[in-house]
């Protein structure tokens, strides 16, 4: 027995002995009145190790016109087996086919099923024309879902407002503990090795000129004021935004939502509002947790490299920092957490009851809350440039 | 020919136990049950007997505490591609790949080997959709799409594409209406007959199991209480039996559909 005459382990478990492995390799044979003899088994496994389908399909590509089959010796024929035949006689019986009656009742059901696909029409200039026209009115219709979440949302808050009572709290404080405080060490990590590489950064080029004691007021300003809240919002938006989204989603491939909307539960109450109002208050928490970890991260940095103790760090910086930066930081960071939890809720409303839907909703809300921070940080900086500087 | 040979299935001294902090849970007690070569099987139990259970445990996708599982002469478990081509599964609510349509549903397991062409792959699939019943311009629809009924039949049909000799069923008319039980139970007897397969099938359905079992095997008491044909079952004492087929349902199926079969003292 050749090495590549071998079948596969699997087809091997198929011929029962070993010393029928080889006899169960699928083959034909030609004889010289133009006869073919069919042995072996025809299965989808054994066809399918690929030194047999290459012997075998090159094997129905020699082969002459034949008139006369025999399929009689084959040890095991299935269905994918009979399509090959089926295919290669281009569907149509041979003049002569010796068979065992199950052969030929495979062969005849395979021959009566065998159809061709049906073709899908492909798109046409029309089709590529009113898609491209859909995209304008689906930004629209996209704007307005989200616009009316905001007001479901404001409408919510007010009744709450009003019945505060019947608020949602047990879910408000469960979603603040698991998109809070749950999410306290991780920020902190990247806070703390941020404000490292930043504090080691500045100190090179700041030794250069001799301003050394000004890395106080470069870290200060940055870490306070811009990347405290921009990080710990973006690591929260990976974190609890796409969280919210497949949560929700999930809620929809298995018909919760629907079993909440016959039982007239408000969605917007019980599932938009507390996840906003969490992540709005806790957002700014996170945002000055990062930081301060950052901060904490430049101080040793700096004491490392330019000898600045932390007693002068701390010393300095309030006199770096106006405590407006701190108020503008946390009123930022909460429009960040609004946004993010508002997001991930929309996109898990949005979900299709199928898994690829889930999928593109949940990146498409991390995506895209990602975007609004920065774009939200953005106009912030624009309208409060006034705010916040010494001098 | 050894015992091995002939049967399907082998279960020997089988034990399930399931373990949560401060609680063991014994689900099968040293239970024993052969399937024979072509027979259809029922296996039939209270809720919480492990019906499901050793379904899964036949398949490989949960392991056994204690005792051993053979699967045409085989352990379960060594679960690839060509696993495909041993075991069938139809599942509850059908386990459709979502992503894809219903040709690339049906055609998952052949074009995982990797090697067949393309067109031949489609036609085996196109072969098998219809096979089930369901018309070709259904193959390009989604799962998401289809009705139960429909889902059920694509599900037998991936479930059949490598001409497995063994298929299992989990509820398979569960959820389907009672025109489309039937038919299902026809489309599920006809296959039986033309390809020869040996069915496994957990169900709670009394007209299902009395159409279409040769074997109905009993599961209380954590084990297999008794096998045999709905008559043998239908006469052993034990209060399960006694509620479960004795019952207003089960008197009225067995005599709708085995006039015969009913004991007349019943």
């Amino acid at each position: 027995m050749t090495e590549l005459e071998q079948p596969t382990p699997v087809a091997a478990e198929w011929a029962g002995d070993a010393d029928a492995t080889q006899a169960a390799q699928p083959r034909l044979e030609q004889r010289a009145g133009a006869d073919v003899v069919a042995r072996g088994r025809w299965t989808a496994l054994a066809l399918a190790s690929a030194p047999h389908w290459k012997a075998v399909s090159a094997q129905l590509a020699a082969l002459r016109p034949a008139a006369r089959w025999d399929l009689r010796p084959v040890l095991q024929l299935d269905h994918v087996g009979a399509q090959l035949l089926w295919n290669h006689w281009q569907r149509r019986w041979p003049e002569v086919l010796e068979a065992s009656p199950s052969q030929r009742e495979l062969l005849e059901q395979v021959a009566q099923f065998s159809v061709d696909e049906p073709r899908e029409p492909g798109p046409t200039l029309l089709d590529a024309l009113r898609r491209f026209a859909g995209l304008g009115w689906h930004a629209l219709e996209t704007t307005q879902r989200f616009v009316t979440l905001i007001g479901q949302f404001v409408l919510d808050l007010v009744r709450v407002l009003r019945a505060p009572h019947r608020a949602p709290w047990r879910d408000i404080s469960g979603h603040l503990y698991s998109t809070g405080a749950t999410a306290l060490p991780i920020t902190a990590l990247v806070g703390l090795l941020i404000g490292v590489v930043l504090a080691y950064l500045t100190a090179q080029q700041l030794r250069q000129y001799g301003g050394e004691s000004f890395i106080v007021n470069i870290l200060g300003l940055a870490l306070v004021r811009e990347l405290g809240p921009v990080l710990a919002a973006v690591l929260v938006a990976g974190r609890s935004g796409s969280a919210m989204t497949a949560q929700i989603g999930v809620m929809r491939v298995t018909e919760e939502l629907d079993a909440m909307r016959v039982m007239g539960i408000p969605r917007g109450l019980r599932l938009v509002l507390p996840r906003v109002l969490a992540l709005s208050l806790a957002m700014p928490l996170i945002s000055m947790w990062t930081s301060a970890a950052a901060m904490a991260g430049g101080m040793i940095a700096a004491d490392l490299t330019l000898g600045i103790s932390p007693a002068y760090f701390v010393e300095a910086l309030p006199r770096a920092v106006p405590l407006s930066n701190v108020w503008l930081a946390l009123g930022k960071s909460a429009v960040f957490g609004f946004f993010i939890a508002l997001i991930g809720c929309y996109h898990g409303l949005r979900v299709l009851p199928n898994t690829e839907s889930l999928g593109q909703r949940t990146t498409s809300s991390v995506v895209i809350s990602i975007t609004t921070v920065i774009l939200v940080d953005a106009l912030f900086a624009v309208l409060f440039r006034s705010v916040g500087f010494r001098g | 020919m050894n015992p091995a040979d002939q049967n399907a299935v082998e279960i020997r001294g089988l034990w399930t136990v399931f373990k949560s902090p401060g609680r063991e849970q014994v689900v099968h007690r040293d239970l024993d049950l052969s399937i024979r070569r072509g027979e259809v099987l029922s296996l039939v139990g209270g809720s919480g007997t492990g019906k499901t259970v050793l379904l899964r445990q036949i398949l490989g996708l949960e392991k056994p505490t204690r005792g051993e599982v053979t699967v045409l002469g085989a352990q379960p478990g060594e679960l690839s591609a060509a696993g495909a081509a041993k075991v069938g599964m139809l599942f509850q609510r059908g386990a459709l790949f979502s992503a894809f349509n219903v040709l690339d549903n049906i055609a998952f397991a052949l074009r995982e080997l990797k090697t067949l062409p393309e067109d031949l792959i489609r036609d085996a699939a196109m072969v098998r959709l219809q096979m089930v019943g369901l018309a070709p311009e259904h193959a390009h629809k989604m799962p998401s799409a289809l009705s139960g009924g429909m889902i059920k039949r694509v599900a037998l049909a991936r479930a059949l594409i490598m001409d497995a000799p063994l298929l299992l069923l989990d509820e398979p008319t569960a959820g389907l209406d009672p025109e489309g039980a039937d038919e299902f139970c026809d489309l599920l007897r006809k296959l039986h007959q033309d390809l020869g397969l040996t069915v496994v099938m957990v169900t709670h359905d009394l007209d299902t199991l009395f159409e279409l079992s040769t074997r109905i095997a009993v599961l209380a008491d954590q084990k297999v209480i008794v096998t045999g044909d709905a008559k043998e079952v239908m006469a052993f004492r034990h209060p399960f039996i006694q509620k479960y087929f004795l019952g207003g349902r089960g008197q009225r199926a067995a005599l709708a559909l085995h006039p015969d079969r009913v004991d007349s003292r019943f």
